[in-house]
Formats: structure tokens, C-alpha cells, sequence
């Protein structure tokens, strides 16, 4: 396999780690109002992602940066391309993070309310704008022949990319209910395993008929294969729930979604970017790729890092692995 | 004004206020992480107390760091998309490897650490604050070896064929000469604002209540920051010493700008302060060090340092026609600035260390207003600096190989550069607010009361037992 592949297959992986990792505490955020019915419940949904949140945000970071050192073409075209919709997400994150650690810094009801707000909407804007991006991303763009976007905001949205969103939207609602029913206790987790039923009947339908049509548009048959595996996944989540098999419930939304972004970048390989005007314009994994030298020294250095990373994430995991409770907030 | 201007106006404003955040990250974490390791080895809870309270002002800074720092990273591919493509090769490569290799390190064992108190034994703790520590301090190096090759670009070659950048030197990138001195020196600029905010907090407490209880601790935290705001001066002087000599090497350009020196001179003044025309064809009031320029531009006293003038013209005989100068009025004042605030906060940390003098508690209102200014002082430093060393550059964002007008994203839109520059202006201006309102409440909250938090890893705790720490 050549570099240029193994670099796409990474970038890949890495915008798979940051959706399911990040989907579920996106999904804690969306849900805060909806299951949060006092300050002391809302603070029982904020502390089950309170110690990972970041750490899953650098997963994006990670992803921007090998996409820009790999692929400086992609990088460059993509974000001067969606340049609104990454804006949006930009303006999101900045009031989703300092709420996190602001809102309980006063004890003023009103103080919190508002950043309850910016927790949810600033959790469920990137969720539905990176549906969209990845949507354009598979569906492809105008680009001119020296790869330059050409669309205006209203190129970007359409049926299929707006699908996309509102997937996304859901499906990350559904994998942080799951998540919340696994890491609480008491009334929250009760709540939280039959919310995660109700959305699962909105979930399931939207992820079938927006992966239906990611095949329709580009026909791949590893990507069929994926897509029969990932509607698996939800449905074996899904019914886990109904059982209260709380782990396997999250396991199911986990693999879902992993298997959800790993099909759109099956379905458009070896393409990264395709252009619905000038064919000339599509981006490739090769002619957007950096040199092979700086691949060569990038491999060595993810070879030798991503081990060490997957193995301190995971003892995150593993340290704050009980489940809290309203009796497990201080009252201070 | 067209999207090139909007977006440099942008670049600017988001790097400036990003850099309020990353020094007082990076200084106080290190500094953190030594004060838990004194409560570890002497077992006295004063440290504790520190640890927790500068760890509360670290973590409500933290939060913004990290945001405005995704916006940077973002913006090369929104607003500079032809400079990503020119240049991914190069400058892409570190900066996949600062999230690698630092981020998230920082990031997961700061989640650790915050929430790990009663989680993690004692030791297991502290190594979470050193991994974070060094996470920053790591991620630092990376993204100061990605600046300084696009101020000294060295261990590359440009492709005939696709016009681009292409690495040949990976090592030459990371031990690039000007990024091997201006990392100690952004490093050491780092510990001057968090030292200088220990002070201030400790010392606004003691002159407030000298009979705080907690007086003796405060005492402690006021010599141990002034003592570190020191050292960092000697550093930054140090490092700034032979930063300015390479700088002179690798870009004579951005010295004689420093300088306002117009005509190529031997030996050469360091013009302390000097008010006349823009062009330099007149002098009003100069007040002038003789030599001093020509022992820190070259290291020999008599040494010759070229003017703007020679300057600008062997630069058109080699890139062509067009102005090769900064902004002079522009990087004449923030070089100064820079080197007056930091010698400022210097100044008033030799103040605190006499006030506190063989056991004194310092009463003086003045020192508490110095004490109050005190870290506002190093961050003007830093801020001035970078936009020194940005505008010193210019008109090149790859210094002799791509000019900045040519690295803006020619698919981005006035409208849309103006929606985001307005959109991220305002979202920082009100942050700011925010974020300053919080440090100021917390720092006047005081020490907390703290019992020292019994690690208990074992499952067999009660279940309800509160965290230690929740948000």
C-alpha cells in the first residue's frame, strides 16, 4: 500500500475517532435540557464527559493538522470551501468549551442558564454542520481546474447534504442517551434508556435512507458492505437498550457511527474531493498529497505515537469508568 | 479594503488574543505542577492550598486557550488556503505533530488531573500535571519551528513542476537556528506573566489583610512568583540578546526596521528614542546609546549593520520591483514595548522581593497598585514581540519565497472574511470580559480551605461519596 493511501486511511480513522468520540459528548450536550431537570441533574450529565470532552476534541485537532501536513490540497480547498459552515463550528466550540468550565463558576441561576444554552447549542451546531460537510464531501463540489471551490453557501445545501445534518444531529442525540444510560444512575439513567428508544425510531430511519443514498451516489461494493454492517450495528444497539444491555446499547451507536464515517470515505477512495463541475478539479489522494519524504517521516512518527495515545485515552476511560449520580454532586 | 486586508486584520487579532491564553497555560502549569510536587515532599498543606488556588485561575485560562487555538489552526486553511497549498509540506508537518505528540497529552492528562484527586494515587496525580505540563511546553516547540521557518525556511526545495514547497530536511526544519532561539525565549516570556500573576494575587492579599490567617502562604507565593519573574527576565534578556543577533543574519531587514535605521552604519547607535518623519529624512529628538546597536546586532562593538535603504534596493535587484520594507512606525514602537514592559514587571518584582525583605509583610498601596498592573505588564510584552516579529516579516509570509498578498484564499469572499472577522471580534471581546471577571473573582475569593484529599483507587468506597471535583 503505498504512503499516500496509508495517509488517507489514517485521516479516515481519525474523523472516525473524532465523530464517535465526540458524538457522544456532543450528544450529552444536545440532550442537557431534555434530561436535565434541576442544576444538580444537568451537573450529573455534564461530569460523566466532564473528564474526556477535551481530550476527544483533540481527536479534530489531530485530524485538521495530519490533513493539512498529508494532504496540504484537501486541507486548503475544504476549509476555504466551507468556509461559512466551519465558522459556524468554529463560533459553537469556542462557547461549548468555556461553558463547560464557566457555568458552575457562580452560583447565580441565570449565570448557568446561559451557558446551559451555549452547551446545547453549541453542541448540536457542529453536529449537524459536520453532516453537512461530510455529505458535501461525498456528494462532491464545484471546483475549477486548479481545484479552487467555486459554489456559493446555497451549492452546499441540498436534500442529500441536509440529510446528512440532520443524521448526524440525530444519531450523536441517540449514541450520548446511550452513553448517559451506561456512565448515571437513578432517575437520569431511566430517562436516559428511553429517550435513547424514542430516538432510535427517529435515528434508525434517517441512517438507512442517508446511507442508501450515499451508495446510490457513488457505487463501491466495500462501501455496500459497510453500510449493511453499520444499519447492523444500530439496529443490535437499538435492541440491546429495549434490554437494558446498557454496554452493548453504547458498543451499537459506537460501531454505527465508526461504520458510518468509514463508508463515506470507502464510497469516494481513491477521490478525497470530487468536483461536480470540471472533472479536472477533483482531488485525489494523490495529486492533493504532500511529498512522500514528509509522508515518509509523518508514518514513522504516527507508528510510533498513536499506540501510546489509544493507551492513555483508554486509561482515561478506564480511571473514570464508574457511573455517578445526583448523590455524587457536591453541593458547594 | 478588499479580502486580503480583512483577513491579515483578522490573523492578527485572533493571534494576539490567542497568545493572552498560551503563556499563562504554559508558565502556570509548570508552575502548578512544582508547587504540588513541594506538598508532596514535605506533606505541608500550604503548597496544597497554592496548588489548588493558582490551579482554579490555570484551568479558568485553560478553557480559552485551547478554543482560540482550533480557530488558528483553522484559519491557514480558510483565510490562507494558497499558503497552505505552498507551503502544507512544511508547515503542516509540525503542526500534525504538536496534536500528536502534545495535545493530546496535555489535554487527557489535564482531564486526569482535574478530576483524578481522589481517582488516582498521590504520585500517579502529580505525573498528570507534569505530562500536561510538558504537553504545553512541547506543543510550543512545535508550532515556534513552523513560525520560524516561515521567518528562516531552511530544508526545503521548490518544486518546478507544482510551484510548491516540498521538505527535504526534516531535521533542519526542528533545529532551524532562529526556532532553537526562540523557543527558550518565548518559554522564559511564558514564566514572566505567570510569575508576575502569582505576585499580584499574593500581594493584593497581603496588603489588603496583613492579618490574613493565611498570610504566611501568601508571603511564600509572593517571593516564590517574584523570584521566578526574575529569572525568566534574566532568560528572556539572555535569549533576546541572541535572537537579535540571527535575526540580523537571517533578516536584516526586520533589525534595521527594529532600529529605524534608514542608512547602513558603522558603527551603530541603538536609538532608545527617536521622534522625527516617517521616512527618516529628519530627526526631531533622538536619544541615542552609541555602539550598543552594533554589539547586539553583530556582537562587535564597531560592527556593520545594514539600513532599510541598502536594504530595500539589494532586495529589488533580487525579488524584483516592489517595497521589501515593514511598517517602520510599527515595528520601532512594538520592539520597545516590548522590551520596556518586560523590564517593567522586573522592575516591580525586585520591589516585592525587597518589600517581603527578612520577613516583612509589605503595607504599601503603591505596591499594591505595581503589584495590580504587574501582569498586564509581561503580557503587552509578549504581544508587542509577536507582533514585532509578524510585522518585521512583512510583505513576506514565507520570508524570500512567497509574499503575503499571494497567500490569501482567493476562493473566500470579502463578505465572508468580514462575517467571520466581525463574528470572532466580538465573541473574544465579550469572552474577555467574561474570563477576566472570573480570574478577578477567584483571585479575591482567596486560598481554599482545603483537607488534604485521601486517594482511595480501591472500588470498595461508597458509592455516593461526592467527587472531589465536579463541574
Amino acid at each position: 500500500m503505498d504512503l499516500t493511501t496509508v495517509w488517507f486511511l489514517l485521516i479516515a480513522v481519525l474523523f472516525t475517532g473524532y465523530f464517535i468520540l465526540e458524538g457522544f459528548d456532543f450528544g450529552v450536550g444536545i440532550l442537557l435540557p431534555a434530561l436535565g431537570r434541576d442544576d444538580r441533574e444537568r451537573r450529573v450529565l455534564i461530569n460523566t464527559i466532564g473528564p474526556v470532552w477535551d481530550g476527544n476534541e483533540v481527536w479534530l485537532i489531530t485530524a485538521a493538522g495530519a490533513m493539512f501536513a498529508a494532504f496540504p490540497e484537501w486541507y486548503a480547498t475544504l476549509f476555504s470551501g466551507f468556509y461559512l459552515p466551519l465558522l459556524l463550528i468554529l463560533i459553537a466550540l469556542i462557547f461549548r468549551n468555556v461553558a463547560f468550565e464557566y457555568r458552575h463558576k457562580r452560583p447565580d441561576a441565570a449565570w448557568k442558564a446561559r451557558w446551559d444554552t451555549a452547551i446545547t447549542v453549541g453542541s448540536a451546531v457542529p453536529a449537524v454542520a459536520w453532516g453537512v460537510i461530510l455529505a458535501n464531501i461525498v456528494h462532491g463540489v464545484p471546483l475549477s481546474a486548479d481545484h479552487e471551490y467555486t459554489g456559493d453557501l446555497l451549492a452546499a445545501l441540498h436534500p442529500y447534504t441536509l440529510l446528512g445534518g440532520a443524521t448526524f444531529l440525530a444519531l450523536f442525540a441517540t449514541h450520548g442517551a446511550l452513553f448517559l444510560a451506561l456512565k448515571t444512575t437513578g432517575d437520569v439513567r431511566e430517562r436516559a434508556n428511553q429517550l435513547a428508544g424514542r430516538l432510535g425510531m427517529v435515528t434508525f430511519p434517517l441512517t438507512a435512507v442517508f446511507l442508501a443514498w450515499t451508495l446510490d451516489l457513488r457505487q463501491n461494493p466495500a462501501a455496500v458492505a459497510l453500510t449493511l454492517l453499520a444499519i447492523l450495528a444500530l439496529v443490535a444497539g437499538l435492541a440491546a437498550n429495549r434490554v437494558r444491555r446498557e454496554g452493548w446499547a453504547f458498543t451499537g451507536t459506537t460501531v454505527a457511527t465508526g461504520l458510518l464515517v468509514a463508508t463515506a470515505f470507502t464510497a469516494i477512495f481513491p477521490d478525497v474531493l470530487p468536483s461536480t463541475t470540471d472533472p479536472a478539479g477533483t482531488l485525489t489522494t494523490t495529486n492533493a498529497a504532500a511529498s512522500g519524504y514528509t509522508l515518509g517521516i509523518l508514518t514513522w512518527i504516527a507508528a510510533f505515537c498513536t499506540p501510546v495515545v489509544l493507551a492513555y485515552q483508554a486509561w482515561t476511560y478506564w480511571v473514570f469508568r464508574r457511573r455517578i449520580g445526583v448523590a455524587n454532586i457536591p453541593t458547594d | 479594503m478588499d479580502a486580503l486586508d480583512v483577513a491579515r486584520w483578522q490573523f492578527g487579532v485572533t493571534t494576539v488574543y490567542h497568545f493572552l491564553f498560551v503563556p499563562l497555560t504554559i508558565g502556570l502549569s509548570v508552575l502548578v505542577a512544582i508547587l504540588q510536587t513541594m506538598w508532596l515532599r514535605t506533606g505541608n498543606e500550604r503548597y496544597l492550598k497554592l496548588t489548588k488556588f493558582y490551579g482554579k485561575l490555570f484551568l479558568i485560562n485553560f478553557a480559552m486557550g485551547i478554543v482560540t487555538g482550533i480557530v488558528q489552526e483553522f484559519q491557514f486553511g480558510m483565510n490562507w488556503s494558497d499558503y497552505s497549498r505552498f507551503v502544507g509540506d512544511i508547515f503542516g508537518a509540525p503542526l500534525a505533530i504538536e496534536a500528536l505528540l502534545a495535545f493530546f497529552l496535555e489535554s487527557t492528562f489535564l482531564g486526569l488531573w482535574i478530576f483524578g484527586w481522589d481517582r488516582l494515587p498521590k504520585r500517579v496525580h502529580l505525573a498528570c500535571i507534569w505530562a500536561a505540563a510538558i504537553g504545553s511546553t512541547v506543543s510550543a516547540y512545535f508550532i515556534l519551528a513552523a513560525n520560524s521557518w516561515m521567518q528562516n525556511p531552511v530544508g526545503y526545495r521548490i518544486n518546478p513542476e507544482s510551484g510548491r514547497a516540498e521538505l527535504t530536511d526534516f531535521v533542519a526544519v526542528l533545529t532551524n537556528k532562529v526556532a532553537l532561539i526562540t523557543f527558550p525565549h518565548t518559554i522564559f516570556g511564558c514564566f514572566l506573566v505567570a510569575g508576575s500573576l502569582i505576585v499580584a494575587v499574593a500581594v493584593w492579599h497581603l496588603v489588603r489583610r496583613p492579618d490574613n490567617p493565611d498570610a504566611d502562604t501568601y508571603r511564600f507565593a509572593a517571593r516564590f512568583g517574584a523570584t521566578v519573574t526574575l529569572l525568566a527576565t534574566a532568560g528572556v534578556l539572555a535569549t533576546g540578546d541572541i535572537q537579535s543577533k540571527i535575526m540580523t543574519e537571517v533578516q536584516p531587514m526586520k533589525m534595521a526596521a527594529a532600529e529605524g535605521l534608514y542608512e547602513t552604519e558603522s558603527p551603530a547607535s541603538f536609538s532608545v528614542l527617536t521622534v522625527g518623519s516617517l521616512d527618516g529624512s529628519r530627526e526631531l529628538f533622538a536619544l541615542k546609546i552609541p555602539y550598543l546597536l552594533s554589539w547586539l546586532s553583530t556582537g562587535d562593538v564597531n560592527g556593520e549593520v545594514h539600513g532599510i535603504n541598502d536594504l530595500q534596493a539589494q532586495y529589488t535587484a533580487q525579488y524584483g520591483p516592489g517595497s521589501y520594507t515593514p511598517i517602520i512606525p510599527v515595528t520601532y514602537w512594538s520592539f520597545r514595548l516590548m522590551i520596556g514592559f518586560g523590564l517593567a514587571a522586573a522592575a516591580i518584582a525586585v520591589w516585592t522581593l525587597w518589600a517581603h525583605r527578612r520577613g516583612r509583610t509589605p503595607t504599601s498601596k503603591w505596591l499594591l497598585r505595581a503589584a495590580l498592573v504587574m501582569p498586564v505588564l509581561p503580557l503587552a510584552a509578549n504581544c508587542f514581540g509577536w507582533i514585532f516579529t509578524e510585522m518585521g516579516r512583512q510583505p513576506w509570509i514565507v520570508f524570500g519565497e512567497m509574499l503575503t498578498r499571494d497567500g490569501v484564499s482567493r476562493s473566500v469572499s470579502l463578505a465572508e472574511v468580514l462575517t467571520s472577522f466581525t463574528a470572532f471580534t466580538l465573541v473574544y471581546a465579550t469572552l474577555a470580559v467574561v474570563e477576566v471577571r472570573l480570574l478577578v473573582r477567584y483571585a479575591r475569593h482567596g486560598l481554599p480551605d482545603t483537607d488534604p484529599p485521601e486517594p482511595d483507587p480501591t472500588d470498595h468506597d461508597d458509592e455516593d461519596k461526592p467527587l472531589a471535583f465536579a463541574y
